[in-house]
């Protein structure tokens, strides 16, 4: 869940009335958005810094941190949210959002040349016109787009966004991909023009920007984006140029967007221009521009608003609530949806910042929430089953209960290990048979366990303190790779019990072995003596067999494997599969 | 032996008026220990001796004070090392075995003097003959152990020099009690099947029994904190009449994880940070998918359907193929949903709840692992509403001893409305978010084939947050892993979830 700070002040100043906590908090609630934390810069500050003093410049003013819906970018922003807030209370009308006429003949065009689809294929444009700054405004333009580049944008791989001056370039545009000793400017911030490859390297230090180098940094060609005179605006998704920024002066503001997926880039243009296009001479009003694609045209921004018809007898059996027609239009109105209702319908109108409502219900949620989800009536489903257990999860429930009265302790252990723990540490053979994670973040989890003997043997050399003997079991699930399989591996059910002692005590899991065949009312088994079984010291090993296969085994633990298991007593295990006994 | 040492007490104590339980055992050369046992034995067979107890604060010679007395002091030895006329070079003299202190030691003492004139630093007598007080001393407090002869001064002096500590001793005053007897009577400390045959317990005496001390720690096993509140978790979904499902599949395909439950493919969820991918086995081989309801997922996806629009994304198979440890066992549930639309005979209602392991590849702390148990529990029947996913989960909560319960809105790519829980907690004085909770998307549904007016009804909880609450823990590698302290599963109370 996005999570964005606000200043509390600002906050109600914007919305016009002033709350405790508490009761912003409650709001948030109802809304479905969350307060999450009430702090200050200075005190966040000090919390990154590990409590030591903040810096005397911190502001202390209170900052109101609100978690969103992931899918809701239209209230990554103040603006967005207040909006939201004050159309939920009834305070203000939901604005409807336009496109101008442009001031030229023809719009603003902006050229994807092909070259690019090697790289970053989709660009779209957008112009916002007589744009008022102040420091406020400036700063919440800019967190947006970083909200939106992290969120929708995945860290701007699929979406980046480049805003600039439209005064200081010279339309049209063209969006092109050139090899980056090609592309040369002054990058934001930056003293001097240098090469996109000079560039590259300048960011490799750069704590914020060296995330993204990787996004193009192998493609042989880099994206670009240049106005009529070949005057660099941006490179995307790293940086925009230093000549077309914007600064509090700025008026006329043209939003670039460069996508490897077109429908986010449009979303993410729809919300951008929603959210600030407020602050135009001509409030919610666009400048659309023309971009051409493989010789298509396609005017943006879309700020497409849909028609959807949804039935009230359906909103109300999903909700659980007996509304009108008229009193359905009322709750979507206050969700900042357009509602008109008729005799047994609702036609809904669906404004460009709603770009998450995909589907009727996910208007019937909004009639839910403006109703209030608290004061729907709680009913008991009138569905009436009867209920079974999984046959192997009550057997190993029953066997659980038996193997602690015959004095065994149960651990639970992780069913991820490492490629050692599975292997080498065991004497087994690597047979490439295991399960095999391929992006483990710690060497703790590379490997989906082949058996619960690592986890067992870790348990008893963490319990060094204990008095012996300790008497372990576990029954879970350990994963084999199998051919045939749905996806190739399959768990496997399986019993794993140990003693360890002063004495290797062979009778004692020989004794379990047997209660646990009595358990189960199996007398057909037998041992099999097996010299070859890896774990185990030869000669104290066998292969239990029963119903007419191999269904474990047991022994004394070898000592190289009480050695790579840091312990210093002889261990008797027992280990063996469940389901090819029930 | 006792029996002799008791015999020996008594007859001293009927001999004179009381005994020091101390100088008793010095007297007779045995173990104070087994005098004070002995006393306490006696007078638990009712007032046959009285005792007090008297502390007693005793100067002791330390192991070095030993070396003292039989080699002299330091500053004793040093001053011998230093020649009647004429001088030795303080360094000569530090350098033997513990000269630095006995040089110190002699001049604080003024028996010796530095004579600097030459450069180097000569050490010369002052004084004639000397006498080595502290091995004296010492050799008094060895020997007598008597207190008050000798200035606290000197005694604090050696005491900082670590060559006397002092101790504290235990002892008692015993004297006569008011059943003196030099013949005690011992009771009877068991009932024996002899007794009960005879009769002779009619006229034994029974020592009383110590309430106080601890029984016998019983034998047997233990069963796991967290498996056994999983059990409690069965038996409510059982009680509810729900049916468990078949989890027992750690790996799984994107397809069934994510895509069945139009979960999108560019979904953060998705991401090499989120989810543990598989390098082997790498891919779920087509053929195992059903392959209409593959082609369906796949244009609801990208084109939409169902009165969807879509995510309006291309969807590509290759990512549903992707093998992953399983994020959530609503994967499981979307098979089960699947199977329901597609049994013999169509769809009928059902109520399923699972309770097992997920993973995710996640930045581990004090209560997040790689690996949690997910309780998942839900309802697919014709018409339910968000009304009765809430009263279900009242009525859920409610077994686990949770009364109040409040929803609020929330997101979750496959179900809409989507409804976190929480809980008022009386400890915290606050709400917690205690599940999650919604209704399944009809994108999810209809491409299964099941009827339009079926809805389901679904919530998630992980087993490892109510059980951490319930037992006070927490971190939760104190609960789950190979490095749990095996005394809390041992010490574990059974776990009934609604008290």
């Amino acid at each position: 869940m996005p999570t964005i700070n606000v200043k509390r002040d600002e906050l109600f100043r914007r919305l016009g009335t002033t709350y405790t906590d508490a009761e912003f908090d409650e709001l948030c609630f109802e809304f479905g958005i969350e307060l999450d934390e009430v702090t200050s810069e200075a005190e966040q500050i000090a919390k990154e810094h590990g409590g030591r003093a903040a810096d005397q410049s911190a502001s202390t003013s209170v900052v109101y941190k609100i978690e969103v819906p992931a899918n809701r970018y239209d209230l990554l922003c103040v603006e967005g949210i207040v909006q939201a807030i004050l159309v939920f209370l009834g305070k203000q009308p939901m604005p409807t959002y336009r496109l101008s006429t442009p001031a030229a003949p023809v719009p603003v065009t902006f050229t994807v040349a092909p070259e690019t689809s090697s790289v970053r294929p989709f660009a779209v444009g957008a112009i916002l016109r007589g744009v008022t700054l102040n420091p406020e405004r400036y700063a919440s333009f800019i967190d947006l787009q970083e909200k939106l580049h992290q969120n929708i944008g995945r860290r701007r791989t699929l979406v980046a966004i480049g805003t600039h001056d439209l005064d200081s370039v010279r339309p049209p545009f063209r969006y092109v991909a050139r090899p980056p000793d090609d592309i040369r400017f002054r990058a934001l911030n930056q003293p001097e023009a240098l090469t996109a490859t000079q560039l590259m390297r300048v960011y490799a230090t750069d704590n914020h920007l060296k995330h993204y180098l990787p996004i193009i940094l192998d493609s042989p060609v880099y994206p670009a984006i240049y106005d009529t005179d070949d005057v660099l605006l941006s490179m995307p998704p790293i940086i925009n140029s230093h000549h077309s920024r914007i600064s509090l002066a700025t008026r006329n503001i043209f939003i670039d967007i460069t996508a490897t997926d077109l429908r986010k880039a449009e979303v993410a243009l729809d919300t951008l221009v929603t959210m600030f296009s407020c602050y135009c001479e001509e409030p919610f009003s666009v400048e659309p521009v023309r971009v051409v694609r493989n010789g298509e045209e396609r005017i943006y921004p879309l700020l497409t608003t849909r028609t959807e018809s949804i039935s009230v007898e359906k909103v109300n059996k999903v909700v659980g609530i007996s509304e009108t027609p008229e009193g359905v239009a009322r709750l979507l109105e206050r969700m900042g949806l357009g509602a008109v209702a008729t005799s047994a319908t609702v036609s809904v109108t669906i404004p460009p910042t709603r770009a998450d409502i995909i589907h009727p219900c996910d208007i019937y949620e909004d009639v839910a929430i403006s109703y209030g989800f608290n004061r729907i009536h709680r009913t008991i489903p009138p569905t009436n089953k009867v209920a079974r257990q999984l046959p192997l999860n009550k057997l190993t429930d029953l066997l659980r209960m038996d193997l602690a009265a015959a004095g065994f302790t149960e651990t639970l252990t992780f069913a991820l290990c490492s490629r050692d723990d599975a292997g080498r540490r065991l004497r087994r053979p690597d047979r490439g048979d295991t399960a095999t994670i391929a992006n483990p973040k710690t060497a703790e989890f590379q490997v989906v366990r082949p058996s619960l003997l690592p986890g067992i043997l870790k348990t008893v050399a963490a319990s060094r303190k204990m008095p012996l003997p300790l008497k372990l079991f576990e029954i879970s699930d350990v994963v084999v790779r199998e051919h045939g399989s749905e996806t190739g591996a399959r768990n496997c059910r399986s019993l794993c019990a140990a003693y360890y002692n002063v004495t290797s005590g062979f009778e004692v899991i020989h004794g379990v072995l047997d209660r646990f065949m009595q358990l189960i009312g199996v007398s057909d088994y037998r041992l099999e003596g097996s010299d070859s079984l890896p774990p185990y010291f030869q000669g104290r090993s066998a292969l239990i067999r029963a119903r007419g296969r191999v269904v474990g085994t047991l022994g004394v633990l070898h000592p190289e494997v009480i050695h790579n298991f840091e312990l210093i007593n002889p261990c008797s295990v027992v280990e063996l599969e469940l389901e090819p006994l029930m | 032996m006792s029996g002799s040492l008791e015999e020996l007490i008594l007859n001293s104590l009927s001999e004179g008026l009381e005994l020091n339980t101390s100088d008793f055992a010095n007297k007779e050369g045995v173990d104070h220990q087994l005098v004070v046992g002995t006393v306490k034995s006696l007078q638990s067979l009712g007032d046959i001796v009285k005792s007090e107890q008297i502390n007693r604060r005793q100067w002791v010679v330390t192991g070095e004070g030993s070396d003292i007395i039989t080699g002299g002091s330091h500053e004793f030895n040093i001053f011998n090392k230093v020649p009647e006329t004429g001088g030795i070079p303080q360094k000569q003299l530090e350098s033997l075995p513990n000269g630095k202190i006995g040089l110190s030691k002699a001049l604080a003492n003024k028996w010796l003097r530095v004579d600097k004139s030459s450069g180097d630093a000569v050490i010369h007598r002052k004084t004639g003959e000397v006498t080595d007080d502290v091995k004296v001393i010492l050799e008094q407090l060895q020997s007598t152990s008597i207190d008050g002869v000798i200035d606290d001064k000197k005694l604090n002096d050696l005491k900082r020099r670590k060559l006397i500590k002092q101790i504290e001793t235990k002892s008692y005053s015993v004297s006569k009690g008011s059943e003196f007897t030099l013949n005690p009577v011992r009771p009877e400390t068991d009932l024996s099947p002899e007794m009960i045959a005879s009769g002779a317990w009619k006229n034994l005496r029974f020592k009383p029994y110590n309430f106080d001390a601890l029984g016998l720690p019983v034998s047997g096993g233990h069963l796991h904190p967290l498996l056994k509140v999983r059990t409690q978790f069965r038996q409510i979904f059982l009680e509810m009449g729900f049916s468990e499902m078949p989890t027992n599949a750690f790996v799984d395909s994107s397809f069934w994880n994510f895509d069945a439950l139009f979960q999108p493919q560019l979904h953060p969820a998705r991401d090499q940070h989120d989810t543990f991918f598989l390098a082997d086995p790498a891919t779920t081989p087509v053929d195992s998918l059903p392959p209409a309801y593959l082609a369906r997922v796949a244009s609801v996806h990208s084109e939409g359907g169902y009165g969807s629009l879509g995510y309006q994304s291309p969807w590509r198979l290759d990512e549903a193929r992707k093998n992953i440890l399983r994020t959530h066992t609503t994967g499981t549930s979307a098979r089960m949903l699947y199977n329901l639309a597609n049994q013999p005979g169509g769809f009928t209602p059902a109520k399923y709840f699972s309770i097992d392991r997920v993973f995710r590849n996640e930045t581990l702390d004090a209560t997040h692992l790689a690996e949690f148990h997910q309780i998942e529990g839900l309802v697919a029947d014709y018409n339910l509403t968000l009304g009765d996913l809430m009263g279900l989960l009242q009525e859920f909560f409610k077994k686990l001893g949770i009364e109040q319960l409040r929803f609020k809105p929330a997101y979750n790519p496959y179900t809409e409305p989507s409804m976190e829980v929480f809980s008022y907690h009386n400890g915290l004085g606050k709400w917690v978010e205690v599940g999650n909770s919604g209704v399944f998307r009809p994108e999810m549904l209809l491409p299964m084939g099941l009827p339009e007016d079926v809805s389901v009804i679904a919530w998630g909880l992980s087993l490892e947050r109510p059980t951490m609450i319930k037992y006070g823990i927490n971190n939760i590698r104190d609960l789950v892993g190979h490095k749990v302290d095996l005394q809390m599963i041992y010490n574990n109370p059974i776990c009934r979830l609604d008290c």
